[in-house]
């Protein structure tokens, strides 16, 4: 198992998942993410070896369709619960030219 | 509302009751309580009478509006329902009023029930005390200091109430079963892919499912019914034939091979000796009516706990990116769009809901996926090969559902991991995709009910109703 995760981890992954957080909750989660963690080190126990992950409990393959045209949600109705629409489209602030 | 489902459907088929007047009870019931209990987030009133008063008419005009016709039923409100407000209980979808009705919706519409309202739930249905919500919490209707479990405690509460004799919930890792042994009700997960997840907002997709709320096995065996089946909405949809639960009720219990799980029976992994004395006085009386009884080990089923609180996180952290202030619900403005989803997330999310975006966005991130993410998964396959194994000697299992009976409001807050550990015996049936449900048997030393869990392989849910329906009657 990796080292137990650190305040700068937390910050970095909380920067990922576009979260900003307080010096008190940095502390928190860093405490909180840390027994959580801990607690599933227990796992350790298990002979994991020869054993294949299993990401979902049904043999999932691709579904595919005919791609023929049927109902669709309605434009109007979709954009009309955004924050912002103009032209049949969603508005948001500025993106050119900001830091990633 | 006492009456059952199946009787107050019974009654409005046969022009004995108006649904109307069956609505407006069970709107007259939540306005009488719910302002102590908060198990709804909206209650649709006008909705309810308009759509009661369209199955009246059919009736009138000689038509069948279907099996649960004129029945209430309340809604979690992470289930879509166009034009109808749908918060997951966040800050973050305020506002949002979706654009289309989840399956479920539509077909428990089809079978002439009528929705009269949205329930509360932890925020996008992360928690197993209903505290999490951002519009406060819910009572436990046996005890209003006490929680009603989660994540489904409002779907729960209103059916323990008597405000609707049904209702829907979602569970990802024990969000149905638990909350309905807290509140004394009956509560359902199918097998993965059952019931289609089209409209149900995404937690984790590999182990969400929706399923049924109420007071008796049957009307939850109806309610199921109505719901399950083949959806082209859900690519994940089981297209198997379907089988009427119903109809399995009356089979009994005899020959049937019941395993009672070592490692959910003992007291060593916390589970109390009043909710352990419940499980094994339903493990007697289907010994009673006619089964084998044995205990059996699943070996690696306690690590599930560890694997869900991995996998779970993992595919919220991805589920959630979608909530960033440009299609729906909630913005909060800033120079650049970078800066506004920052802003909107925070704003938006409560504190269980980014404790787990971030845990899982961790599991995942480069150098962490193989010891984290990837382990979690293998221990996803050694847990279902341990189910298999008992399945070969075994028809169901039996379990607690809750480790406790309903606990006080405010005990747990503070401490995820404790609260996390109240899913250990529900969490393996999502991880390997098998239905498991939770039926009421009797009471703990607190006077507060205790639910017994009943588990099986893949789509076995008439055979779980089968063993529910012998475990209700063993107590009448």
């Amino acid at each position: 198992m990796p080292a137990r995760i650190s305040r700068d981890d937390v910050s970095h992954v909380a920067r990922l998942a576009l979260l900003e957080l307080t010096d008190d909750e940095l502390e928190r989660y860093t405490e909180q993410l840390g027994a959580i963690l801990e607690h599933a080190t227990d796992v350790e126990a298990l002979d994991l070896a020869d054993v294949a992950p299993l990401s979902h409990p049904l043999p999932v393959q691709n579904v595919f369709r005919d791609d023929e045209p049927g109902d669709a949600l309605d434009r109007e109705e979709v954009l009309g619960q955004a924050p912002a629409a103009e032209s049949g489209r969603f508005r948001v602030p500025a993106i050119l030219g900001e830091e990633p | 509302m006492t009456a059952t489902a199946l009787s107050l459907a019974g009654a409005v088929r046969s022009g004995e009751r108006s649904a109307r007047e069956v609505v407006q009870a069970s709107l007259d019931a939540i306005a009488a309580r719910d302002g102590e209990i908060h198990a709804f987030n909206t209650v649709t009133a006008e909705r309810a009478l308009a759509a009661a008063d369209r199955v009246d008419a059919r009736i009138a005009a000689g038509e069948d509006p279907g099996p649960l016709a004129g029945v209430p039923v309340a809604l979690k409100d992470n289930l879509c329902t166009r034009g109808v407000a749908t918060t997951c209980s966040s800050k973050i979808l305020d506002g949002w009023d979706p654009p289309y009705d989840a399956t479920v919706v539509s077909r428990l519409a089809g079978a002439g029930a009528i929705v009269v309202g949205k329930t509360n739930l932890d925020e996008f249905a992360m928690g197993s005390s209903t505290e999490n919500s951002a519009f406060g919490p819910t009572r436990n209707p046996h005890d209003l200091t006490r929680v009603p479990g989660g994540s489904s405690g409002g779907s729960a509460a209103a059916v323990a109430a008597g405000f609707v004799p049904l209702s829907l919930g979602s569970d990802t890792g024990g969000s149905i079963r638990q909350p309905a042994a807290l509140c004394g009700v009956v509560g359902v997960k199918p097998t993965y892919g059952r019931v289609s997840r089209y409209g149900l907002v995404a937690f984790a997709s590999s182990l969400d499912q929706i399923g049924p709320f109420a007071a008796t096995v049957a009307d939850a065996a109806a309610c199921y019914d109505a719901i399950a089946g083949w959806d082209r909405l859900d690519s994940t949809s089981i297209t198997d034939p379907l089988e009427r639960t119903s109809a399995a009720l009356g089979r009994g219990v005899t020959g049937l091979r019941v395993g009672v799980v070592a490692e959910m029976t003992d007291e060593r992994m916390g589970i109390a000796p009043d909710v352990l004395a419940r499980t094994r006085a339903a493990a007697d009386a289907l010994a009673s009516a006619g089964a084998t009884v044995e205990e059996v080990s699943v070996p690696a089923a306690i690590y599930g706990l560890s694997a869900y609180y991995l996998i779970a996180p993992a595919e919220a952290s991805s589920n959630l990116a979608r909530f960033d202030g440009v299609r729906f619900g909630l913005r909060v403005d800033a120079p650049t769009t970078a800066e506004m989803q920052r802003a909107t997330r925070t704003a938006g999310f409560g504190p269980e809901v980014k404790r787990r975006i971030m845990l899982g966005t961790y599991a995942l991130s480069a150098g962490y996926y193989d010891a984290y993410y990837g382990k979690a998964l293998k221990v996803r396959r050694l847990i279902l090969r341990d189910f298999e194994a008992a399945y070969e000697r075994f028809d169901v299992l039996l379990s607690p559902t809750s480790p406790t009976t309903a606990f006080e409001l405010g005990t747990k807050t503070n401490d995820p991991l404790t609260m996390y550990l109240n899913d250990v015996c529900t969490i393996p049936s999502n991880l390997v995709g098998h239905p498991a449900l939770s039926v009421p048997y009797g009471t703990g030393s607190d006077g507060l009910p205790v639910g017994v869990q009943v588990m099986g392989p893949a789509l076995s849910e008439s055979l779980l109703f089968q063993v529910a329906a012998a475990l209700e009657g063993s107590l009448a």
